[in-house]
């Protein structure tokens, strides 16, 4: 396993260089090009402030003003999840003519899809903390050190996700359709289009078994609302769990790796 | 120590079939059998228990038929896939040229695409920097390097990957049947590198159809024959045992063919409603209209038009009066479809005319493949007046030199009336094959020798002619 480890650091030249083929490549041909990784979040912002500030009015929850800027701390890490999750999945057998032609360490492809969807993730943040400045949120230093501490937990609980998921998605290609149907019911048992504080108690315990709710709580509470970020627990718990899923993952995807070639 | 070493290397692999039940992913998950159990049913083996060795150095060339192989053994060398059982040994730093450009992204620059499928295939970065404009040069793409691959041709696409997956300086190069690649010049190129390479003691596995090139320029040779070793050593020996099976394999298939084709009835069309019945009264009597039908190549009285006579158009047809019943192909050994160029062909027809018969006449006339007449002729073009005819027979036909160049041919043999009205017609029902080691053009070769004036020297003694 460490071994292994060794060998994902030593490719990161490799990782860098396909991130930023995936990244150059995706615009490539459009007009606005690289300002899509801008507008995307912007327009997907405006289409979520829409439907639930005109179309579903909220009603009697309060403490969510500007909604805009709560949504926001929620959907754009959601954004990066669920994005890492379906092209993860499916990177094995995209990539399959790697895996099929040339000698590739096989596990690149989904580390590429999460990383590539973090790049995608941090061009949104301007746009986002643009936001909290038009708002004069307030932004406390001692809570943004978590920011980052945050984002890393996401990111080892993502990959470790991701890397259970592709390993599978090789040998059950169902996978690819039951996630999708799946990441939007996550989407919406995720406080991230209302406040955890509408979750009736009954709900709540559920709410904690899901791990982005307490992602999407931390971005909320570091972000949007103010006073000391409380959820610091239950993140390191997560990033605990987070780590541990990620050797699990790596070790699944290690063990089925041979039979990758064969099955693509 | 040998640059590769294949020790009693078998494969599985899984036929894409029905899919396991999805209940049991969780215990195969547990117990490992997603890879290891795989039902007979269900599996097949690409390679059964090869073992080979090629010391450093060598040039080893991998022949045989589609699917035998070849690939799957250029895949367990490179690591790209795992053998089932049996061990491989490769020592030194391999570079497959598998499928070329593997890795390239249609939307990116050549450029680009040169620096990520360089880093792929184990270079670095500096590496490839410094070896970017030899690359370049090599694949002949200088003016449309910055272009997107998308828009390259694919000649243009395989040449930049096999520029990039040659200045892998790779210490075993495996090659998969990628001359092919490019035109003329690129390909040639591409042999220079490779005898670059051989020159530098660099060990290479080439897989190719191209037999020619196996016998030049390998040190060693393997046969794979539905996964199994049949024979290795000398590339001119593996070669030519090759080919004879080849031969021996085409000539079993065109048998099968000539099998089926005896089989068809005599159909009545062309002509419409001639006896097909032997045993009926007054088959001879041919109604006029009838003659006019049959197209008849040789009929001297061939009032049809010559287009009509490259119709293609296999079938059977004649009243049935006399019978062509079978018709045998005689190489120079016995019964064959498949003959060198050069060597004696003898037709041999069995015929039964079961009332006799006195206007009759036997033709043989040749086709190439694409249904130009090589050569025809019956016997009363040849002059041959027609006496009687009843009861069983044989006909002989015996080209004493068939000298045709290389191809498939059909043939027509036929007995009909002196004015064309057909009895038996076999149209283009019997193939055979013509092999030749020169690939002269044309359909007839000509005995012929070359003469010079001292002045006129070549290197190697001239063996166009045939032995």
């Amino acid at each position: 396993m460490l071994s292994n480890l060794r060998q994902l650091f030593r490719c990161r030249g490799l990782i860098q260089i396909l991130v930023a083929r995936e990244l150059k490549a995706r615009y490539r041909g459009s007009v606005l090009g690289f300002f899509w990784s801008f507008v995307n979040p912007l327009l997907l912002l405006l289409v979520y402030s829409f439907v639930f500030t005109v179309i579903i009015q909220r009603g009697e929850i309060v403490d969510l003003e500007p909604y805009a800027v709560f949504l926001f701390c929620g959907l754009l890490p959601w954004t990066w999840f669920s994005a890492s999750l379906s092209e993860g999945a499916n990177a094995l057998l995209v990539g399959g003519n790697l895996i099929k032609k040339v000698m590739f360490p096989a596990e690149i492809l989904p580390v590429v899809a999460v990383v590539s969807n973090m790049i995608h993730f941090v061009f949104g943040l301007p746009i986002l903390f643009g936001f909290l400045w038009f708002y004069a949120m307030p932004l406390r230093l001692t809570e943004l050190v978590w920011f980052p501490v945050v984002m890393a937990v996401q990111f080892i609980l993502t990959l470790g996700l991701v890397m259970v998921l592709a390993a599978l998605t090789v040998h059950f290609r169902d996978i690819k359709d039951l996630l999708a149907n799946l990441l939007t019911l996550w989407f919406f048992a995720t406080p991230i289009i209302y406040p955890m504080s509408v979750v009736p108690p009954r709900g709540k315990a559920f709410m904690d078994l899901n791990p982005f709710s307490h992602l999407a709580i931390s971005y909320q509470e570091i972000l949007f609302y103010d006073g000391p970020f409380g959820h610091w627990k239950w993140l390191l718990a997560l990033a605990v769990a987070g780590a541990v899923l990620f050797l699990l993952g790596y070790w699944l995807f290690d063990r089925l790796r041979d039979s990758f070639a064969d099955e693509v | 120590m040998p640059a590769i070493e294949l020790d009693h290397v078998t494969k599985v692999y899984r036929r894409h079939g029905r899919r396991r039940q999805f209940a049991t992913l969780k215990s195969a998950l547990l117990t490992g059998s997603l890879v290891k159990h795989l039902r007979p049913d269900e599996s097949f083996s690409a390679l059964r228990d090869v073992s080979l060795t090629v010391p450093k150095g060598a040039c080893y060339g991998v022949i045989g038929r589609n699917g035998s192989g070849k690939s799957t053994l250029l895949k367990l060398v490179a690591g790209i896939t795992k053998p089932t059982s049996g061990v491989v040994g490769v020592t030194g730093r391999v570079s497959a040229l598998i499928e070329l450009g593997a890795g390239f992204h249609p939307e990116i620059s050549g450029r680009e695409n040169v620096f990520i499928n360089g880093i792929m295939l184990g270079l670095s970065r500096r590496e490839i920097s410094d070896r970017f404009d030899e690359i370049v040069e090599f694949a002949e793409l200088e003016d449309v390097i910055e272009a997107p691959v998308k828009t390259y041709s694919s000649g243009m696409y395989l040449r930049l990957g096999f520029a990039v997956a040659i200045n892998v300086n790779p210490d075993i190069l495996l090659v998969d049947e990628v001359l092919a690649v490019g035109d003329e010049g690129f390909s040639l190129k591409c042999l220079d590198k490779f005898a670059e390479f051989k020159r530098r003691g660099k060990t290479i596995l080439l897989v190719t159809h191209g037999l020619s090139l196996v016998e030049r320029f390998c040190d060693e040779a393997v046969w794979l024959e539905a996964g199994q070793n049949r024979t290795s050593g000398d590339p001119k020996r593996v070669v030519q045992m090759y080919l004879a099976d080849v031969e021996q394999a085409e000539d079993q298939h065109l048998a099968a063919e000539d099998a089926k084709a005896q089989r068809t009835p005599v159909t009545q069309a062309p002509p419409p409603g001639p006896m097909t019945e032997p045993a009926a009264e007054g088959a001879a009597s041919a109604e006029p209209e009838e003659t006019a039908d049959v197209s008849e190549p040789e009929a001297a009285d061939d009032d049809e038009p010559p287009a009509n006579m490259f119709v293609a158009k296999e079938g059977r047809w004649g009243s049935g009066a006399v019978r062509i019943e079978q018709v045998t192909l005689e190489g120079s050994r016995g019964p064959a479809h498949v003959f060198h160029t050069g060597e004696a062909m003898t037709i041999r027809m069995r015929i039964n005319a079961v009332h006799r018969v006195d206007d009759f006449a036997f033709g043989v006339s040749i086709f190439s493949s694409d249904g130009v007449c090589c050569y025809g002729t019956n016997t009363n073009i040849e002059e041959m007046e027609s006496e009687s005819l009843e009861g069983e027979g044989e006909v002989v036909f015996a080209i004493e030199r068939l000298d045709l160049v290389e191809g498939t041919y059909k043939l027509d043999v036929a007995v009909h009336k002196r004015d064309g009205f057909s009895y038996d017609y076999h149209r283009l029902l019997y193939t055979f094959r013509v092999k030749s080691r020169t690939k002269d053009a044309g359909i007839y070769r000509p005995r012929h020798v070359w003469r010079f004036t001292d002045n006129v020297r070549f290197k190697k003694p001239d063996d166009r002619s045939d032995d």
